[in-house]
């Protein structure tokens, strides 16, 4: 089973970006490692230097490199880049929305987890077409991710199995909005909230987390314990979302997992020292609510607080 | 122009009939569809007879099965697709790449209309649906502006549909767990957001407070009416201060906008609102016929008041207005 870092969702610096993926390279042990922007098309050109340098620093390290594309592509700068980036030779691409596959003529692509692929049929489908690897939606419950992995097994299939979870996308920037600014005129408030902008209930119990025009959970998965389960339904790679906290530990972490070298109980105490004061849920793939933090026998721990 | 219109249950689809739609959408009583609500929608019989009813009075019947299907399970929505056709429904608004591929192999010469659920928001992306599956019409999602929309339309042969009236989802279509996250049920999978079931009403210090799965979705004082917890347009707290930091309970009414929208070259507009009564769809349908009418004449549009039917206390254009986002 290999672990893939996913895209940062995060607006960081750019030095912080690169200082990040820098990292990574060096000392993450991780298998594949997606860049570029997926959330804000005004964010990408803050990167852009910065991509040619931690490709190649990661592409040394050995590591697979894979370039998002963006989750909402409407606006014309945001077809250009997607363009760009579906015509640009060197770069193997992970597709997030279906405006993608009109770019890519014949070449292989991987499928990100924005795409709603829901059963085997979609996933045939993409498979067809050139598609090498899938990342499932995060709200997919492990039946269909057994369902599909079984039924197109050329299709290397992965999940969301760390960080706070991707649920919604608007053309609505609530980050700007928050600090009473439009999206148009947003002067990158997002870049002060590196970990997502904390939304709690009117009674104060952690929801979920803004994140410029995305809307994150406040909880964060953790399939530590699922682990064996993901490994009899044929689940080829975990996908590791970059949060503000010690990756490269939470990476050596599950690792450690796959491998057979810690128990899952034990590693998700652990995780639990690397990133602090965030409840840990595995609801989606449980088929419950995603909130909800089940346990590896399938009874259930709110993650409510 | 074509008016679009509800239909949860036989008696709206003759109470829009006879209202002066163009066409009617409706679904099945199961989770292919995204209104799957109890009490709702049509069984196979119910659809034959309701298309019949719909052409003698020459409108079209288009059927959603709008939601995705289920792994494993894809023979639930495929015979969704066959019973529909079978109906005789004039187009099905479809949203998966199974069942839009499904429907495009086995009946090819079938109307397709793609489903906002999709979320096609560039000419790019209503090319690859139109030349992958035919695709004839593509349902806009709520995130372009006016011109957004005029420059789209002009860059595509595929027709456009655009939401006018009713329920507003503030997040892109179909790329929305939020529902799911609170309560495990969610739009895309079960056709449900923020399902009834999972709501509860409670008095703390005097106020009502609402929840979803538990989740405190808004607390109101004596003096506001308690409305229903859908989890988007809750209030909330962030460190920038407590309120509707993603919408106010408001929902769509684009009736002003319809010249605009027209001059922009879409080819219909829909109302939203299966779960509504059928005074809801009379009024409504009503109300946007005079409207339609008087654009086509070139006269100004009547000052209609649809604030009694819409579902909050405001309304909005959401995101047709420039400065929305």
């Amino acid at each position: 089973m290999q672990l893939t870092l996913g895209p940062v969702l995060y607006h960081w610096s750019p030095e912080r970006w690169r200082d990040f993926y820098y990292r990574v390279a060096d000392e993450a042990q991780v298998d594949a490692v997606v860049v570029g922007e997926a959330v804000c098309s005004k964010r990408a050109p803050f990167k852009q230097d910065y991509i040619p340098a931690v490709v190649e620093r990661l592409e040394a390290a050995g590591k697979r490199v894979l370039h998002s594309s963006l989750i909402l592509i409407s606006l014309p700068r945001e077809r250009r880049q997607t363009r760009e980036l579906m015509q640009s030779d060197e770069a193997e691409v992970e597709i997030n929305d279906l405006t993608c596959l009109a770019g890519l003529a014949s070449r292989p692509f991987a499928v990100g987890p924005f795409v709603n692929v829901y059963n085997e049929a979609a996933a045939g489908f993409l498979a067809e077409r050139g598609a090498t690897r899938i990342c499932l939606p995060p709200e997919l419950p492990l039946p269909a991710v057994a369902a599909i992995s079984a039924a197109v097994p050329q299709l290397a299939t992965e999940v969301f199995a760390f960080g706070k979870v991707p649920l919604a996308m608007s053309a609505r920037c609530y980050h700007a909005r928050a600090h009473k600014l439009t999206k148009d005129n947003c002067r990158f408030v997002c870049e002060k909230d590196p970990d997502g902008m904390p939304v709690k209930t009117l009674d104060g119990a952690g929801f979920l987390s803004v994140n410029g025009v995305q809307i994150l959970s406040d909880s964060c998965v953790s399939l530590l314990s699922d682990i064996p389960a993901l490994r009899r339904a044929s689940v080829a790679s975990l996908r590791l979302s970059p949060q503000g906290c010690d990756m490269v530990a939470v990476a050596r972490l599950f690792r450690d997992v796959v491998d057979g070298r810690i128990e899952p109980e034990e590693a998700e105490r652990l995780l639990g020292e690397i990133y602090l004061d965030v409840p840990f849920s595995n609801g989606f793939l449980h088929g419950m609510a995603g909130h909800v933090h089940a346990g590896a026998g399938g009874g259930s721990l709110g993650a409510l607080r | 122009m074509e008016l679009i219109c509800p239909a949860g249950t036989p008696a709206s689809l003759e109470a829009a009939v006879e209202a002066g739609a163009d066409a009617v959408y409706c679904g099945f009583r199961d989770e292919t569809n995204a209104r799957n609500f109890p009490g709702l929608n049509f069984s196979r019989e119910e659809l034959r007879k309701g298309v019949a009813f719909a052409h003698r009075r020459g409108v079209k019947v288009l059927v959603a099965i709008n939601t995705f299907a289920r792994a494993g399970a894809f023979g639930l929505w495929q015979e969704a697709i066959d019973d529909a056709v079978m109906a005789g429904a004039d187009a099905l608004i479809l949203a998966d790449l199974a069942t839009l591929d499904y429907a495009h192999r086995r009946h090819p010469g079938q109307r397709l209309h793609v489903s906002v659920q999709a979320g096609a928001a560039n000419p790019d992306a209503i090319r690859f649906y139109a030349e992958t599956f035919g695709a004839q019409r593509v349902v806009l999602p709520r995130v372009l502006n006016v011109m957004e929309i005029a420059s789209m339309v002009r860059e595509t042969s595929c027709e456009t549909e655009v939401f006018v009236f009713g329920g507003l989802c503030v997040m892109e279509e179909g790329r929305c767990s939020l529902s799911s996250y609170a309560t495990g049920q969610s739009p895309n999978m079960n056709g449900v957001c923020s399902p009834a079931s999972h709501v509860a009403y409670a008095e703390r210090n005097g106020h009502i407070v609402s929840t979803l799965g538990g989740f405190t979705i808004n607390s109101f004082g004596k003096d506001e009416p308690a409305g229903y917890p859908t989890l988007c347009k809750g209030r909330f707290a962030t460190p920038r201060g407590s309120g509707y930091i993603f919408e106010e309970p408001v929902s769509l009414d684009a009736a002003l906008m319809l010249p605009a929208l027209r001059d922009a070259g879409v080819t219909a507009f829909k109302i939203e609102g299966r779960q509504r009564g059928r005074a809801y769809i009379a009024g409504v349908v009503r109300s946007f016929r005079k409207i339609l009418a008087a654009i086509d004449e070139g006269r100004s549009p009547p000052a209609v008041s649809l604030a009694a039917m819409a579902e909050g206390q405001a309304s909005t254009v959401g995101a047709y207005r420039k400065g929305w986002r």
